[in-house]
C-alpha cells in the first residue's frame, strides 16, 4: 500500500440490490482508498458486477448509502458517474470497432476547431501522447476492431482515464489478454496507483488478483465475505471464502472429496498433440479413452470452448488430431461427423430448429443412415419416440414443434440427436447450464450410460459442479494452455478452482 | 428454469392458428381477391382461353422461380437469374445456323450440341457464383450482381447488339410448340414445379435445404455440409434460369441484349409474394405456384380492364411492398412465439 488515509475515498454502506426476484446485493458494505488496487473475487452471479455498475452509475435504484470523499452522492447515469471522476471498463467491451483508435479516445468528447468542425490533427496527436504514456504505442488512425483484444481493452481502459476518472473499476479485463499483454496492463494500473488514482479490479484468476492488489474483498452469494490486505491472505483461503467451505449443507457433495474413476487400460479414442488456434488455445496434447468420460475444465475464455469447437471441425487447428489411431483433417463439420465425432454446442440455439418438428431435429444427423435419397419420415418417428422414451423428454410425440419444449427438455433433444448411432467420440459443451436440479441429474445419467457403452465422452465447462459430476478424468485449461491433469486420484472443488 | 414439458397451446384458438399461417393464407386471399376483381373489371378475364393465357405467360417466369425458390429457402438470394437466362439463350442461338441477313459470328454446331454447350454455360456460372459465396465468403447479394453484370457482358459480346432468330428444334418445339393443344413450355414448367416439390419434400437434399435456411449454424453444428448445399442451391439457381432462357428465346422468337431483364423481379416477387420465407427455411414450391398465379392473374388481368399502361407498374410494385410487409411480418409473429416457448 502506497498511502493509508482515514477516511476512504468511496464508501458503499449497507447496499442491497434486486433484479425482479433475483436477490443480487444484500447489505453490502465496500470500501475504496485513495491510490490503492482493490481486488475483488467471487463465484459466478455472486453480485461483484453489480456492485460495481452501481458504483459506476449503470445501475440507480438500489438501496444503502453511497459516500463519495466523505459526502453521500447517488449517480443517476454513468454519464454522471464519470463527472465525478467514477470510470468503468465494462466486462462486455464498449469500444466502437468501427472506428479509429482515436475516436474512441475521444469518444463523445471530441475537441473542436475554430469553425465547429472535429480537430482531427489534435485527436489524433493527443491520443498519440495518451498512449504513449501508459505504454500503449499505437497508430491513432487504424481502426480499433482490427487490433488484437487484448490492445483494445487498454485502450478503452485509456478512454476512461483520460476522461479524468479518479476511480477505475475493471471487471474482468484479463480474461481475454495475453500474458504480453496482462503484464502491460498491470505495468499501467501500478503507474496510475502510484499517480494516486484508486482502481478495483475483478478477475477469476487468483494468482492476478493476489499479485496486482493491495487489498482484497471476496463474494459470496450476493453477500461480502471478507476484505483484507493482500499480505494476510492465501490463495487458498481465498478459495475457501469464495465458495464458503464451513456452510457444508449448502455445499452438499461438491467441496468433499470426489474419487475419480479413470480407466487407464482402455484403447485410446481419439488423441491432439500440439493443438493450437490463433489466440485462444496453444500447443494441447491430451488422450481420451474408450468409456471414460474426460472433464475439461477452465475460466471463462481459457480456450476450452474453442478448443472443443476445433475437435468437431467447427473450427480449424493447428497440429494433429488423431481417431483410433488415423490422422484426420477435419475442415468442415460434416467429416467429423462422418467420422462418429458428435458434438452438442452450449447455446441450444445453435444446435436446434426451433420452428421443426422434433423428429427432424433428432434426425438431422443420420439422415444418411436411414435414407438413400428418399426420406423415411416413418422411421424418424419411430427413432425419435425411443429417444422421448428413453431420455423421459416430456412432450406429446415426434410431431411437436422444438420450440414449444421446455429449456430443459431442448438440452434433450440436442443429446438425443447424436444417441441413435452411438458416435466414438461425444463433445458436451456446458451440458447443464441453465438446468434445474433433475435435468441435471438425467444428462449425468445419460452420460454415464454412454460411457459405459465405450464412448469417449468429453465434458468442457466453466463450472466446476459439471465437470466434478460427470468426469473421470479432468483436464484443467488455464489461459489457452492445458496446466494441470487429475487422473485416478481424489480432487475438490477448491483444489480445480486452484489449479485453474 | 422449470422443467414441466410442453407449454400449451400459447397462441390458442383460430387467431393462433391464423397467426401461425399468415405466411400461406396471406398469398392465397391475395389471389382470391384479384381473380374476383378482374373478372368482375372484366368480361374476357374469366374464361378459358384467357386461363390458358396465363399459364402460357407465367411458365418461363416458374422455370426460373423454381430456382430461387430453392436458394431463397436457403435464405440466400440470387440476382443474376435474368442475365444468366439471356447468355443461356444467346449461345444456344450463336451455336445455331443463323439465316444469312444475321450478321452474327455465329458457329453452327448440331442442335443437341448446342443445348449442351448452353447448359454447361449456365452451370459453369452457377459453379463460380458457388465458388465465390461459400469458398471466398462473398454474400451472395453482392457475389450475383457481379454474376449479372458477367453475364450480361459475355451477352453483348456474342451478340454484339444484333439480334438471333434460330434456335435447335428441340429449343423450339419445347418453347414455343404445343401438344394437344397444351403448349410444351407449360407442360416443362409444371414439370419443373413437380420435381422440385418432390426433390424438396421427400429428398434428403430438400431436408437439408430447408434445415440450412432454418438455422444454418445448427445445420453446421449436426455435420450436415453447409457450404455443398448453398453450392447446389445456387447451381440449380443457375440451370433452372438458363433452361428457361432457352425456352424463353423460342417462346419470343430471338435472342438479344437484354431480353429478359423483367423476369428477375417477376421471379423473386413470385417466389416472396407466394410467402417463401425471405429468411429462408419456411416456404416451398407450393407457394411458389400461388405466387406465380398472383403474378400472373395480376399482369394479365391489368390489360384487360382499361387502365393507365404506366399506372401498371405502380401498382405492381405496390403489390410486392405489401407481400413484402406481410412476409416480414409473418416472421415477426413466429420469432415472438418462439421466444415465449423458451
Ligand atoms: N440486468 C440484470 N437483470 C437480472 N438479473 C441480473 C442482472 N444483472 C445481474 N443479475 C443477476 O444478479 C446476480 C449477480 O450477478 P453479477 O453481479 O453479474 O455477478 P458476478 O459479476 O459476480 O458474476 C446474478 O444472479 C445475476 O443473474
Ligand atoms: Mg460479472
Amino acid at each position: 500500500m502506497t498511502e493509508s488515509s482515514d477516511t476512504p475515498l468511496l464508501e458503499m454502506i449497507d447496499i442491497s440490490k434486486s433484479f425482479g426476484g433475483v436477490q443480487a446485493l444484500r447489505g453490502v458494505d465496500f470500501s475504496l482508498r485513495a491510490g490503492e488496487i482493490h481486488g475483488l473475487v467471487g463465484e459466478n452471479g455472486a453480485g461483484k458486477s453489480t456492485l460495481m455498475k452501481i458504483i459506476a452509475g449503470v445501475h440507480h435504484d438500489f438501496q444503502g448509502t453511497m459516500k463519495l470523499d466523505g459526502k453521500p452522492v447517488r449517480f443517476r447515469s454513468a454519464r454522471d458517474a464519470l463527472d465525478a471522476g467514477v470510470g468503468m471498463v465494462h466486462q462486455e467491451l464498449s469500444i466502437v470497432p468501427d472506428l479509429t483508435v482515436a475516436e474512441n479516445v475521444f469518444l463523445g468528447t471530441q475537441p473542436k476547431t475554430r469553425l465547429g468542425t472535429i480537430d482531427w490533427r489534435r485527436m489524433v496527436r493527443e491520443s498519440r501522447e495518451h498512449l504513449a504514456g501508459l505504454g500503449i504505442h499505437v497508430d491513432p488512425t487504424t481502426i480499433i476492431g482490427e487490433l488484437p483484444i487484448g490492445l483494445q481493452q487498454l485502450i478503452e481502459l485509456a478512454r476512461v482515464l483520460f476522461s479524468g476518472a479518479r476511480i477505475i473499476i475493471l471487471d474482468e479485463p484479463t480474461s481475454a489478454l495475453s500474458p504480453p499483454e496482462v503484464e502491460l496492463l498491470f505495468t499501467t494500473l501500478r503507474r496510475l496507483r502510484d499517480s494516486g488514482r484508486s482502481m478495483v479490479f475483478i478477475s477469476h484468476f487468483l494468482d492476478d488478483i493476489l499479485s496486482i492488489s493491495d487489498t482484497v474483498t471476496i463474494f459470496r452469494n450476493g453477500q461480502k465475505v471478507i476484505t483484507s490486505p493482500v499480505a494476510e491472505i492465501d490463495k487458498r483461503q481465498v478459495i475457501e471464502q469464495m465458495i464458503g467451505i464451513g456452510h457444508r449443507e449448502l455445499e452438499e457433495s461438491y467441496t468433499g472429496e470426489i474419487t475419480l474413476d479413470t480407466q487407464f487400460d482402455a484403447p485410446v479414442i481419439m488423441e491432439t498433440r500440439g493443438l493450437s488456434h490463433e489466440r485462444t488455445f496453444q500447443d494441447v496434447s491430451m488422450q481420451v479413452r474408450a468409456g471414460e468420460v474426460l472433464g475439461i475444465y477452465g475460466f471463462m475464455g481459457c480456450g476450452q470452448i474453442e478448443l472443443a469447437r476445433a475437435l468437431f471441425g467447427k473450427i480449424r487447428a493447428q497440429g494433429v488430431l488423431t481417431l483410433d489411431g488415423k490422422p484426420i483433417k477435419l475442415t468442415r463439420t460434416s467429416i467429423a461427423r462422418q467420422e462418429g465425432i458428435a458434438y452438442v454446442p452450449e447455446s441450444r440455439r445453435s444446435m436446434l430448429f426451433h420452428h421443426e418438428p422434433l423428429y427432424k431435429n433428432m434426425s438431422i444427423s443420420i439422415l444418411e443412415r436411414i435414407s438413400r435419397m428418399l426420406l423415411k419420415p416413418s422411421s424418424e418417428r419411430e427413432i425419435a419416440r425411443g429417444h422421448i422414451d428413453n431420455l423421459r423428454i416430456r412432450t406429446p410425440g415426434p410431431d411437436q414443434l422444438l420450440g414449444n419444449l421446455s429449456g430443459g427438455n431442448q438440452q434433450k433433444v440436442a443429446l438425443a440427436k447424436w444417441l441413435t448411432h452411438a458416435p466414438k467420440v461425444l463433445i458436451l459443451s456446458e451440458p447443464t447450464r441453465g438446468m434445474d436440479v433433475g435435468a441435471k441429474e438425467d444428462v449425468v445419467r445419460i452420460v454415464r450410460g454412454l460411457r459405459d457403452k465405450g464412448i469417449a465422452v468429453i465434458v468442457v465447462s466453466t463450472e466446476p459442479e459439471t465437470v466434478l459430476s460427470l468426469a473421470d478424468r479432468i483436464l484443467v485449461m488455464k489461459k489457452g494452455e492445458i496446466v494441470r491433469e487429475f487422473a485416478g486420484d481424489t480432487v475438490s472443488k477448491d483444489r480445480l478452482l486452484e489449479a485453474a | 428454469m422449470s422443467d414441466t414439458g410442453t407449454a400449451t397451446a400459447r397462441a390458442g384458438g383460430v387467431g393462433g392458428w391464423v397467426r401461425g399461417q399468415l405466411r400461406n393464407i396471406a398469398p392465397f386471399a391475395t389471389l382470391l381477391f384479384l381473380v374476383i376483381f378482374f373478372s368482375f373489371a372484366s368480361e374476357s378475364f374469366f374464361t378459358v382461353v384467357n386461363f390458358a393465357n396465363i399459364l402460357n405467360q407465367v411458365s418461363i417466369t416458374a422455370i426460373i422461380a423454381v430456382g430461387l425458390t430453392f436458394v431463397i429457402l436457403c435464405a440466400e438470394i440470387d440476382l443474376s437469374v435474368a442475365a444468366i437466362a439471356n447468355v443461356t439463350g444467346i449461345v444456344v442461338a450463336f451455336f445455331t445456323l443463323q439465316e444469312s441477313y444475321v450478321n452474327i459470328a455465329n458457329l453452327p454446331l448440331p442442335g443437341l450440341v448446342a443445348v449442351l454447350i448452353a447448359l454447361l454455360i449456365c452451370f459453369a456460372l452457377g459453379m463460380v457464383t458457388a465458388f465465390g459465396v461459400t469458398f471466398i465468403g462473398i454474400p451472395s447479394f453482392i457475389m450475383t450482381l457481379a454474376m449479372m453484370q458477367i453475364a450480361d457482358g459475355m451477352s453483348a459480346l456474342f451478340v454484339r447488339g444484333q439480334i438471333a432468330y434460330a434456335v435447335p428444334d428441340i429449343v423450339l418445339t419445347l418453347g414455343s410448340g404445343s401438344i394437344f393443344g397444351v403448349p410444351w413450355i407449360v407442360i416443362v414448367a409444371g414439370l419443373f414445379l413437380l420435381v422440385a416439390h418432390l426433390v424438396l419434400t421427400y429428398t434428403r437434399f430438400g431436408r437439408y435445404v430447408y434445415m440450412v435456411g432454418g438455422n444454418r449454424e445448427a445445420a453446421e453444428y449436426s455435420g450436415v455440409n453447409v457450404k455443398f448445399i448453398i453450392g447446389a442451391v445456387l447451381v440449380i439457381g443457375a440451370v433452372c434460369s438458363g433452361v428457361a432462357g432457352m425456352l424463353g428465346v423460342a417462346y419470343f422468337g430471338s435472342a438479344q441484349q437484354n431480353e429478359f431483364t423483367t423476369y428477375l423481379l417477376d421471379a423473386i416477387a413470385a417466389v416472396v409474394v407466394g410467402g417463401t420465407s425471405l429468411f429462408g427455411g419456411r416456404g416451398g414450391i407450393p407457394n411458389t405456384i400461388v405466387g406465380l398465379f398472383v403474378l400472373g392473374v395480376l399482369n394479365n388481368g391489368l390489360d384487360h380492364v382499361q387502365i393507365d399502361p404506366f399506372l401498371k407498374i405502380l401498382i405492381r410494385g405496390l403489390i410486392l411492398l405489401a407481400a413484402l410487409v406481410i412476409n416480414v411480418y409473418a416472421q415477426r409473429l413466429r420469432s415472438q412465439a418462439e421466444n415465449a416457448g423458451d
